[in-house]
């Protein structure tokens, strides 16, 4: 498969974030904050990263995707829709009693995730039984998993930490969304959990920080991630929560709440701009 | 067989016996190998046994994770720490995913003796049970328990089977026509006054009972519940409607256990009087286990003495 410009992958994570807070709006319930926030390292992992078939969601050597923060289903089943799993229409359902688009990610009645989650802290420990099972059977995709800095406050984040590296999964690579802002605030007035890096090199892990938002760092950092042997890595993302959308960036007040029409107005007309900026150049 | 063997031992037996012949099968455990016998499987197959150190939420998590792949992951330590201190990440790892993961949680009930509360799990069943489409099972004796364990790899879900710590006369390997099936009883004695539905170390007692009945000129029928749910309706309702009466026996709490699923059945489809027998609302104790089973009143004279009662019960 032709692999996608810098320019297109940003076009895809501005769509993500479109369709993301539309279907919010539509459902007037979901986390727009850390969706936005995770939006471009999920676009490069699914259109520059990983190796699956849209049309096979089941392939049993497909590169693995845990999003442990499930709470930010919008932005991954943005990404399924804009892959191909399944319509862009489904996201009008996220949330709705009429439909299977469950608030936080659901491998059962949604194509293309591999493991549901949204209780805090268990994702990360699933991602590791997939990256232990690749080398059990001598398989050689991939485990990625995405977790929230705020989540990271869970303790059996640590356990997976230290089962990731007892198993040296370099098949493993797990991202820390650093957006800095958790539902009661600043994620350092509520629980601090710098330093990261250091947090993860102490529990044996590769540990690259980088920009979350910048592409070409995403991307070196994912080849480094599979040039490592040896141990996981971990990819520490400062990222701004609510980005992409003004009056959302740096407001925890945003984690969890829907915009109204007023406001969805405004985010749509600047996401808007961002798309129209991105398919013209 | 016959002879005494506790249920964890047939079960680490049985893991290694059956390994070769399912490749997909692989132990985890969180640190207790040795008390909940998965040593022998980790010593005879090294590459497929995961010690996850003292971490059992974890442990759960990761045999999630294997799951997706199609492993058959058993998920081993005491009743306390996988269906108690992993409950969750059972509930929401596991169960609402509907994958294929066994809970295993040895020392169940408080015949664990010595240890004391902590570590006796009374509400093992009641957690487990509460799980949408959680299957549970608690088999009585080392025959059992072995062909639990094949039932248990031949079934696609998630299950939680308790294990004792304690040694256990086998019987089920004498009875006529014995065959295991998950979500199917076993009537190990005809009765007609009365019927005793036990599970675990407490069907072994309710023969016991049957026979002190049996000399005061009682009949009564003895159901080993190895699945607790789902409850074999039949054998229950059959039961209530043949001897009028029933008692059920649990070395759990008599909240949320086989007890109350019994009670449940029977007060709506054929209502008769149910007493349960189990611990009280009340935490265990140290001692040694069978001087801790008889403080708790978990004899075969007590199910005697319930038996009794709720023959006088019946109108």
């Amino acid at each position: 498969m032709e692999k996608l410009s810098e320019r297109e992958l940003r076009l895809m994570a501005a769509k993500g974030r479109l369709m993301a807070v539309d279907a919010i709006h539509e459902a007037a319930s979901g986390h727009p904050g850390g969706s936005l926030s995770c939006m471009d390292i999920l676009s490069v992992l699914y259109f520059d990263e990983m190796n699956i078939r849209p049309d096979e969601p089941n392939w049993e050597d497909r590169d693995r995707f845990v999003l442990s923060k499930g709470h930010c289903a919008p932005a991954l089943y943005s990404m399924l829709a804009l892959k191909g799993y399944f319509p862009k229409e489904d996201l009008k359902l996220l949330r709705s009693i009429k439909g299977h688009m469950s608030g936080h990610p659901d491998m059962v009645n949604v194509k293309g995730i591999d493991m549901s989650t949204g209780s805090l802290g268990q994702g990360l420990s699933a991602a590791v039984g997939m990256a232990v099972s690749a080398k059990l059977k001598g398989k050689d995709y991939r485990t990625y998993a995405v977790c929230g800095d705020g989540e990271i406050d869970e303790g059996q984040i640590w356990e997976a930490a230290m089962a990731a590296a007892k198993w040296k999964l370099d098949n493993l690579c797990a991202f820390v969304d650093v957006n800095g802002l958790q539902i009661d605030g600043k994620t350092q007035d509520v629980m601090p959990t710098e330093p990261l890096d250091e947090k993860f090199k102490a529990f044996n892990w590769h540990v690259i920080k980088i920009d979350g938002h910048d592409y070409a760092d995403i991307r070196s950092a994912l080849r480094e991630a599979r040039e490592t042997k040896g141990q996981p890595t971990a990819i520490i993302a400062a990222t701004t929560k609510g980005k992409g959308v003004s009056f959302m960036e740096n407001q925890a007040g945003w984690h969890g709440k829907a915009p109204g029409d007023e406001q969805f107005e405004i985010a749509e007309n600047e996401l808007m701009a961002q798309i129209k900026e991105l398919e013209v150049q | 067989m016959a002879g005494k063997i506790a249920t964890r031992t047939a079960y680490g037996e049985a893991l290694v016996e059956l390994a070769p012949e399912y490749p997909e099968l692989v132990v985890l455990d969180a640190d207790l190998s040795g008390a909940t016998k998965t040593n022998s499987f980790a010593k005879a197959f090294p590459e497929r046994f995961f010690d996850c150190g003292i971490a059992e939420c974890n442990m759960t998590g990761i045999a999630a994770g294997m799951a997706t792949t199609g492993l058959k992951p058993f998920c081993n330590s005491f009743a306390m720490f996988t269906a108690g201190r992993a409950y969750e990440q059972v509930r929401n790892s596991v169960a609402y995913p509907g994958l294929n993961v066994k809970i295993v949680g040895s020392h169940g009930g408080v015949s664990v003796g010595e240890d004391g509360a902590t570590h006796q799990c009374i509400e093992d069943f009641a957690l487990m049970r509460a799980i949408p489409g959680m299957t549970v099972l608690c088999p009585c004796d080392g025959n059992e328990m072995k062909k639990a364990v094949e039932a248990l790899l031949n079934y696609d879900g998630p299950a939680y089977m308790r294990l004792q710590r304690s040694d256990s006369e086998i019987f089920t390997d004498e009875l006529d026509g014995y065959d295991f099936r998950i979500g199917k009883g076993v009537c190990v004695r005809d009765g007609k006054d009365v019927t005793i539905i036990a599970t675990g170390l407490m069907v072994g007692r309710a023969i016991k009972a049957a026979e002190i009945l049996e000399g005061k000129g009682i009949s009564a029928r003895v159901i080993d519940m190895h699945t607790i749910k789902p409850l074999d309706e039949e054998i229950v309702l059959k039961a209530a409607s043949e001897t009028g009466c029933i008692v059920t026996s649990e070395e759990h709490s008599v909240i949320g256990g086989l007890g109350e699923a019994v009670c449940g059945l029977v007060s709506e489809k054929c209502p008769v009087p149910v007493l349960r027998h189990g611990v009280m609302d009340e935490f265990g104790r140290s001692g040694k286990a069978e001087e801790v089973l008889q403080y708790y009143g978990l004899s075969c004279e007590k199910i005697a003495e319930m038996a009794e009662k709720a023959v006088s019960l019946k109108k």
